[in-house]
């Protein structure tokens, strides 16, 4: 680690070495730059969590062929969607050979694995890793943002450009003003474990060969009445299963995140899946949630916001790192131009807003903007609907001697029990519209 | 699985002095549910009847945040701990 007291100015000082930093700083080195990467942790990774599903696209624009050397568990070959009720489950999912050669389409990773490696990528470039630091303040002058306060002696750091990727506490975007206080259904809570299990039963369990991995997202009963998901990710030789939850229902039902997890996994049709495991880890995150509408400001006078702390997550799909790494790498893409013409104002940083835009990160972000408001209204989705869904499952193939026209009448009437036809063509429509 | 056993698989390195800092004692006594006992995944808080406060077991926090806003009066002054201390996952 370089010491911190030689550093004079450099060109961008990133916070935050998480999939969004890394990637901004490693952008920012390998043009030549001057650029610092500091993290709080003990090394980059130590403080993050995710489910987590990594994108191919996503890296391979920093890192081509990352496969062949970045710490991943599976390459995912399929993908399944259960939906809950209390002792039974519908599923659907999808399988592709496709993903089961290079380059590969998604892998899953552990996080305090993979941000280390990702940050040593960045150090290769060029880049300075400042670890075990936290940054307390962004300092200013006549409006304009010119360095970092950290917690170290002496430890005041200048920059024509900071970019906060502090994930989503980002409580340097907050004292900078450039957000409100969180709406608690904005964030979701997620609490997570690592449960190992032997290769071959992973393997044989999942219907796997080798490296090859599956995915299960969980939506119904696990989330007893609340908004939210559960999942089951194969790794190499551990599952990681957790359960996530809009914190402001957790508030309201004081449920506790723990119970819910345990009560996940003595789910009957979740309990298979996970037997034989052993507890490994257990650890929580947040997840903003919020979507487009919720997103702070993301430039300013020499600062610009990139990832988590800038509300980038596409819940609908699960999406977080790759949005985290493409804003981190259009800001890094910002910097350069910046630092050609050697104007770092809010004016010259609009650019980042520009080349969101043209990503998939701001279009897709667009196109979800009504549905967090949306799923909030919709609780029913959570818990009505995979109910009833699944007794018209149960209903339909159970063969019991009933004749089909008694069958359909029964299933009718199952679904329109809780909820009205017109209630449901309504919902129905609303969802629609919602998802753009 | 109890809380304490999930919270001895985690590795923390905690600094002598808490991150989290009850900022009046007396809006405690008169929050009705007091749900960060429940919504807090590493049950750092702990109503004490007897002394009548919140006790705050910061060695065990994973820093996620939750309380900063979970709590309804805003009351938690919250703060990471200092660099390198806190919560260290393995896995993530
Ligand atoms: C349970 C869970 C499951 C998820 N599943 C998926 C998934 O399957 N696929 C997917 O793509 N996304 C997933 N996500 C979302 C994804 O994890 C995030 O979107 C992504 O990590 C955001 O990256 P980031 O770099 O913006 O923030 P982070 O990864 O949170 O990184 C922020 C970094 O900043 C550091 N930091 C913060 N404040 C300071 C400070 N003041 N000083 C110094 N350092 C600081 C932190 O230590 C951290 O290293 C999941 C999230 C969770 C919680
Ligand atoms: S929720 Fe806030 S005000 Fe209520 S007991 Fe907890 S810390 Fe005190
Ligand atoms: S930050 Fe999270 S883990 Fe720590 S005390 Fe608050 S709610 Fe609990």
């Amino acid at each position: 680690m370089p010491d911190i007291k030689d550093m004079n100015k450099f060109d961008a000082i990133i916070v935050g070495a998480g999939p969004a930093g890394t990637s901004c700083a490693h952008t920012v080195a390998k043009a030549g730059l001057k650029v610092a990467l500091v993290d709080r942790g003990t090394f980059p990774g130590a403080k993050n969590v995710m489910g987590g599903v990594l994108y191919r696209h996503a890296v391979e624009n920093a890192i081509p062929d990352f496969w062949k050397e970045a710490p991943l568990e599976r390459h995912i070959i399929e993908q399944q969607y259960w939906l809950l009720s209390d002792d039974s489950n519908i599923s659907i999912g999808h399988r592709s050979e496709k993903f089961a050669q290079e380059p590969y389409n998604r892998f899953t990773v552990l996080r305090a694995k993979f941000d280390s490696w990702f940050a040593g990528q960045a150090d290769s470039a060029g880049a300075y890793i400042i670890s075990k630091t936290v940054v307390d303040d962004v300092i200013t002058e006549n409006g304009r943002v010119v360095g970092i306060k950290t917690d170290r002696p002496d430890g005041n750091l200048y920059a024509n450009v900071i970019v906060l990727c502090d994930g989503v506490n980002s409580l340097l975007a907050q004292k900078l003003g450039m957000r409100g206080e969180f709406d608690n259904r904005h964030l979701a809570l997620a609490v997570k474990e690592i449960i190992s299990m032997p290769r071959e039963k992973i393997e044989d369990r999942f219907n796997l060969d080798g490296d090859e991995g599956a995915t299960i997202d969980i939506y119904g009963e696990v989330a007893q009445g609340m908004e939210g998901t559960g999942f089951i990710y194969t790794n190499k030789d551990s599952l990681s299963v957790g359960i996530g939850v809009i914190l402001a229902d957790l508030v309201k039902t004081r449920v506790r995140p723990y119970d819910l997890l345990e009560q996940m996994k003595n789910h009957p049709v979740i309990k298979r899946m996970i037997s034989g495991g052993e507890p490994r880890e257990y650890m929580a995150h947040m997840i903003p949630e919020g979507g487009y509408k919720a997103m702070p400001k993301i430039y300013g006078d020499g600062v610009l916001v990139a990832g988590d702390a800038a509300m980038m997550v596409n819940g609908f799909h699960r999406e977080g790192s790759n949005l985290a790494m493409t804003s981190g790498r259009l800001a890094g893409k910002t910097i350069i131009e910046a630092t050609e013409k050697g104007d770092y104002s809010k004016n010259a940083l609009s650019r980042y807003k520009d080349l969101l835009e043209d990503s998939f990160v701001l279009k897709d972000l667009k196109k979800y903007k009504n549905l967090p408001a949306h799923i909030s209204n919709y609780s029913e989705f959570f818990s009505t609907y995979p109910e009833i869904l699944n007794k018209a499952a149960d209903e339909f193939l159970t063969i019991d001697g009933v004749s089909k026209k008694e069958k359909q009448r029964k299933i009718r009437k199952i679904l329109t029990e809780k909820k009205s036809l017109w209630n449901i063509i309504k919902d129905t429509y609303k969802s629609w519209r919602a998802f753009g | 699985m109890k809380i304490e056993d999930r919270l001895f698989l985690v590795k923390f390195n905690p600094d002598k002095e808490s991150h989290l800092v009850i900022k009046d004692r007396k809006t405690c006594r008169h929050c009705e549910f007091k749900p960060c006992q429940y919504f807090c995944p590493a049950q750092v808080y702990e109503w004490d009847e007897e002394q009548k406060l919140i006790t705050v077991a910061y060695e065990g926090c994973f820093e996620c945040g939750a309380c900063r806003t979970g709590c309804p009066y805003l009351n938690i002054d919250w703060r990471y701990p200092k660099g390198g201390y806190g919560v260290a996952f393995r896995y993530g």
